[in-house]
């Protein structure tokens, strides 16, 4: 059990949908994306994504790609992002944190070191965008061994014969990507959404998340009410790219939170 | 692995899109049905007569193939040493190596009823290429472009206008080749469903490395005919520039197992390889990780944060390799060196001067390896360079280098 089944176990008891939130490790910089990081579950974020800057965010659209540059900018590193998890376990042990990010950071540092390094950290997942489950030697066979979940994203181009294949190696949860696209580009409608995530739950006893496109309160509402939660991302990376201060920002992501909670 | 247990170095890439450990598919989940489905057609396409066929028409027909190979006597006479033979690959219609590969993805991309085709570009002669092949088959093209290459190559983005291509300049990253590639595959990512992705090199993910030399092998096997009927025997050396990888791929493939033959690959130096790291010589100055859906060699930092290259040829200005070149050099089948901008500049005017030929700057940076073996080989060893581009584009460029004013023209 990693902290993300604990959080859906306990959701499911409540009857409610998980919110969960993006953010970039180190956008504007570490002490302000570590303030923003500590105040999330405080905003009723569920789960948290921490997003691992890299150069080439290939499935990023401008808004994470940018934010990926501020941060490298201001210096981020894997390990100042491992070290930013580490410090916010300190004071909160039951939220969970999935990494998420490009390959070749972790590659570069070393698998087996990397999965150390997040296990003892404080990781409880990983989603790795560019490692398809034709690459699972890579990393998702070796970070379920060292007890991390390895979350999958599911899309639209993925048909019925191949989502076996998606789901086999996949733990923790299912993310849905909701549209063929970069993240935040066109928005995510509840309708088109709704038999994509019955067709995969047929599939599936794992939680299913739905982002990319989710903008608004209503849209997390909508989108959490057809599935088992939501993810929103660049909405809330746009808020920070804008200088808002740190309150502003977890406003933000509270009406976003409240927005989710109440499908 | 060693070399004497290895019976062929021509069997690869495996089931897995791997050369050794490097290739593979690393791609968003979005893609990979898309990049199966490629590689099924592919597979199909390949023992297809009829699809071969239409190729050899349109080589021959269209692109002017064969090219010639040509003795370089006055280079030769010069340089004082080996015997020096220059592949004319700067003859093929649009002034490159690029449409061999591009005729190929295309007539694939008809076959799977794609309407929309996307390309990456450098130097413009790959986004030239694709614009020019999908206005002879009716094709929307659209064209990434970083926004530096765009300034320093403006008539072949004038080029790809004039053939009904949409040129979108990149303004992510430093704007060269690295960005145009993510934009692009972004895009496709985006569009998926109707749109084709014409990759200009033998880098990505499998099947496009060993797609794109299957198509520029056409180069080492004419090579191959035609040093046989003009000299009765295979070259000592073949030499090409790297920038992916694609045209010295397309020579060195079939001579892989010939393995009297030194091969030797020249990757662009910059302003030197040291540790500022203003080259693009990923084999030379770079370390195996993951980009562009491949493990290869890549020019990165030590938190594996990926380099912008640095090179005078847009061309050559990318941090990676194909994945074949890094197999190859880890095994030790082809040698890989590094040139400087500078070297490459004395090249382009010693190749003018005398042969009477322009080269790109890409293949200046073959030459002037060539120019630096040449000399200490006997009369006797005979060597085969790559002239995959003319250097009609590259003209305002090296005006800038060498200080000429050609006024407001670039």
């Amino acid at each position: 059990m990693t902290r993300i089944d604990t959080c859906f176990d306990r959701l499911r008891a409540e009857g409610r949908k998980a919110f969960v939130s993006y953010i970039m490790a180190g956008d504007p910089d570490t002490e302000t994306s570590a303030a923003i990081l500590a105040g999330l579950p405080g905003a009723g974020v569920d789960i948290i994504e921490l997003g691992v800057p890299f150069t080439d965010p290939m499935a990023d659209g401008p808004t994470i790609q940018l934010a990926g540059q501020r941060a490298l900018e201001a210096g981020q590193t894997l390990q100042k992002t491992l070290d930013m998890v580490a410090a916010f376990r300190k004071t909160d042990d039951a939220t969970p944190i999935v990494l998420m990010g490009y390959y070749n950071p972790i590659y570069s540092r070393g698998v087996d070191r990397f999965l150390a390094d997040a296990k003892a950290a404080g990781v409880d997942g990983l989603i790795v965008v560019d490692l398809p489950p034709e690459e699972d030697a890579e990393l998702c066979i070796p970070a379920q061994a060292a007890g991390l979940n390895f979350i999958r994203l599911a899309t639209p181009t993925t048909d019925d014969a191949r989502l076996p294949k998606v789901l086999q190696n996949t733990s923790g949860f299912v993310y849905y990507v909701s549209i063929t696209g970069i993240t935040g580009a066109a928005e995510a409608q509840a309708a088109d959404v709704g038999p994509e995530v019955s067709r995969i739950k047929a599939q599936t006893d794992l939680p299913l998340i739905v982002g990319f496109g989710i903008k608004t309160p209503e849209a997390a509402q909508a989108i959490a009410g057809v599935a088992d939660g939501c993810v929103v991302g660049s909405a809330i990376v746009s808020e920070i790219a804008a200088g808002k201060p740190v309150d502003e920002v977890l406003d933000f992501v509270r009406g976003l939170a409240d927005g989710a909670h109440r499908a | 692995m060693p070399e004497d247990l290895i019976n062929s170095f021509m069997t690869g890439p495996d089931e897995n899109g791997r050369f050794g450990e490097f290739g593979g598919r690393f791609v968003s989940e979005t893609l990979m049905p898309l990049i199966l489905a490629l590689e099924a057609e592919y597979e199909k396409a390949k023992t297809d007569q009829s699809f071969w066929d239409e190729m050899n028409h349109l080589w021959t027909h269209y692109v002017g193939r064969p090219s010639p190979l040509y003795f370089a006597e006055r280079l030769t006479d010069h340089l004082g040493g080996a015997k020096i033979y220059l592949k004319r690959d700067e003859l093929n219609h649009t002034g490159a190596h690029k449409i061999n590969n591009v005729l190929g993805q295309i007539l694939l991309a008809r076959r799977m009823g794609k309407q929309r085709i996307i390309a990456e570009t450098g130097a413009g002669q790959h986004g030239v290429a694709t614009a020019t092949v999908c206005a002879k088959f009716g094709l929307k093209c659209v064209v990434y472009m970083g926004a530096h290459d765009v300034e320093r190559q403006a008539p072949n983005v004038f080029r790809m206008k004039l053939l009904g291509a949409e040129v979108i300049p990149v303004t992510s990253g430093r704007g060269t080749l690295k960005d145009a590639m993510n934009d692009a595959l972004r895009d496709w990512v985006t569009n998926v469903r109707d749109t084709f992705y014409c990759i200009g090199t033998v880098a990505g993910p499998h099947p496009y490395p060993a797609m794109v030399r299957d198509f520029q092998s056409i180069i080492g096997k004419e090579a191959k005919e035609q040093m046989m009927a003009a000299e009765g025997r295979l070259p000592d050396t073949i030499i090409a520039a790297i920038g992916g990888g694609s045209n010295a791929m397309g020579l060195f493939y079939p001579f892989l197992d010939d393995k009297d033959v030194r091969i030797i690959g020249v990757e662009a130096g910059g302003k030197g390889v040291d540790d500022r790291m203003e080259h693009c010589a990923s084999l030379t100055g770079g370390r195996p990780g993951v980009l562009h859906g491949n493990r290869t060699y890549l020019l990165q930092d030590e938190d594996g944060q990926i380099l912008e290259g640095f090179s005078i040829s847009a061309g050559l200005d990318y941090p990676g390799i194909g994945p074949e070149h890094s197999w190859l050099h880890d095994i030790g089948r082809a040698e890989y060196v590094a040139i400087t901008d500078r070297e490459a500049l004395e090249a382009f005017k010693l190749c003018c001067e005398l042969e009477g030929i322009i080269p790109a700057l890409e293949p200046s940076h073959a030459l002037a390896h060539v120019m630096k073996i040449a000399p200490t080989l006997p009369a006797d060893h005979i060597i085969c360079m790559n002239m995959c581009g003319r250097g009609d584009k590259d003209i305002f460029t090296v005006a800038r280098a060498l200080g000429v004013s050609m006024g407001d023209s670039a």
